[in-house]
């Protein structure tokens, strides 16, 4: 076990906030054709309310802090805001679209002692990029603030999101971050607006292309292993939890809202009115989200898949029950492994199809 | 002989988790955790208390050890911990020291 996997451990058994995503506003000047969020400000917290937030935090115990947004930099006190939380000591991760990031704002996160920007990148072609981002030019100016982050000496990463007007650009994009000496991620997830949309979600790529991906050992590593048929399922897993969403994680939003994560829209608190200790200790919601084990969820504490998959009880809420199954994460594991969920089969079977579905298995 | 002082560099992130201090370098994001007597010494790195009085007061008050055990101790502490950019050391006094984090145990 690595040294960081004990700490993580060790916050889990003494229930402390490892991490924390703020998102200090949700304006932002792309608009993304992807994004889950309403841009108007609706009465964002002060600088000194997001002060106060953070000395609650680093009192709390939270060692990684995540800004994002909305466009952070659309925030005029947004360095002052990096400021104070570097006095206070904590990790801090910046993700953004880049394009107000210059030589002195690059400079400057150095100075702060940021230990990572993470900016948003959807294509190798700047008009698939700009098409999606719906500002012209954006490219231009996210690639250039990776140029000023990198000659500072930054770690940088590179965060493409799978959908299906960029899909067929996913390995230029990738061969651009390593042109550009940054790490890449890719994330194929779309989830539906904070006001309940769905519409996006048609923006999601089909499962040919997930497929395709989970081939790809650019971005799995071993295949061999990533798609290799789930282990068995144990009392240990049973016993387990899905993911760190109230546990040893969640999210603060730009009106001091408190969710068990930045997607898992359920409300269990708000700064403005509490002390995040008592919203993090004492609410019944977040209290409820980490007492769900893998034994309690119905359908999932029955499924082959339920010791590896990616289930996020986030999306399984938006979906309709906290304690269901995640669809998305269920075709993940299907088109991993060549094997239906349980929620699959169960679903099959509503509509009439066959009871046993026999699909071949990859050794 | 010449004394020693150290500071907390700024270019870490720190907190303590469970009576152990976390230290991560954010220039190679390298990740130390810190037993008792070493996040003793560390807390008291405010660039102006010379090493020697640290482990007098710090360690050898607060802890069942020897001087000279502590004293060797503490200084290989120091010499990994510089070396990873975690604790800047000189023979004079470091002005404008790190602020210290926040502490739970």
């Amino acid at each position: 076990m690595t040294l960081m996997a004990e700490m993580n451990e060790r916050a889990f058994k003494l229930g402390i906030p490892l991490t924390v995503h703020i998102d200090v506003t949700y304006r932002c000047n792309e608009r993304c054709v992807h994004c889950y969020l309403d841009h108007d400000d609706k009465g964002e917290m002060t600088t000194q309310e997001i002060k106060n937030v953070l000395e609650q935090l680093a009192e709390a115990g939270v060692f990684f802090l995540v800004f994002s947004g909305g466009e952070v930099f659309m925030r005029r006190d947004f360095l002052d805001l990096v400021e104070h939380a570097r006095k206070l000591m904590f990790n801090v991760k910046v993700k953004t679209n880049g394009v107000m990031i210059h030589q002195a704002e690059a400079r400057r996160l150095r100075e702060l002692g940021v230990e990572q920007v993470q900016l948003s990148v959807y294509s190798h072609r700047p008009e698939v990029h700009d098409a999606i981002t719906k500002l012209p030019g954006s490219f231009k100016r996210t690639l250039d603030a990776i140029r000023f982050l990198k000659s500072q000496g930054l770690k940088v990463t590179l965060s493409n999101v799978l959908m299906t007007v960029n899909r067929a650009d996913q390995q230029g994009t990738h061969a651009l971050a390593k042109e550009l000496g940054v790490s890449y991620t890719l994330d194929p997830t779309v989830t539906p607006k904070l006001d309940g949309d769905t519409s996006v979600l048609n923006l999601r790529v089909d499962s040919d292309h997930l497929e395709v991906l989970f081939q790809d050992t650019s971005l799995v590593g071993d295949v061999d292993e990533y798609c290799k048929p789930p282990d068995p399922v144990d009392d240990d897993v049973l016993e387990g939890y899905s993911c760190s969403a109230g546990h040893t994680a969640c999210y603060i939003s730009p009106y001091g809202d408190v969710f068990p994560c930045v997607q898992f829209p359920l409300p269990t608190g708000n700064v403005r009115r509490q002390k995040f200790a008592d919203i993090w200790y004492r609410s019944p919601q977040m209290e409820e989200v980490r007492n769900i084990k893998v034994k309690d969820l119905p359908v999932c504490s029955t499924c082959t898949h339920a010791a590896s998959c990616s289930r996020c009880p986030g999306l399984a809420y938006m979906e309709g029950s906290m304690r269901g199954p995640s669809s998305t994460d269920c075709e993940k594991s299907f088109h991993r492994t060549g094997i239906p969920s349980a929620n699959m089969l169960r679903k099959n079977m509503a509509a009439g199809g066959p009871l046993v579905q026999i699909l071949p298995i990859t050794v | 002989m010449a004394e020693t002082y150290i500071a907390r560099s700024p270019a870490i992130a720190a907190r303590m988790l469970g009576g152990e201090m976390m230290i991560m370098s954010v220039r190679d994001s390298t990740f130390f955790t810190l037993n008792e007597v070493a996040t003793a010494i560390w807390q008291a790195a405010d660039g102006c208390t010379p090493l020697s009085q640290i482990v007098e007061q710090k360690v050898c008050e607060e802890f069942d050890v020897t001087p000279e055990a502590a004293r060797v101790d503490a200084e290989q502490f120091v010499s990994e911990l510089s070396q990873h950019g975690i604790l800047l050391v000189s023979d004079h006094p470091i002005p404008a020291p790190a602020p210290g984090p926040a502490e739970r145990s």
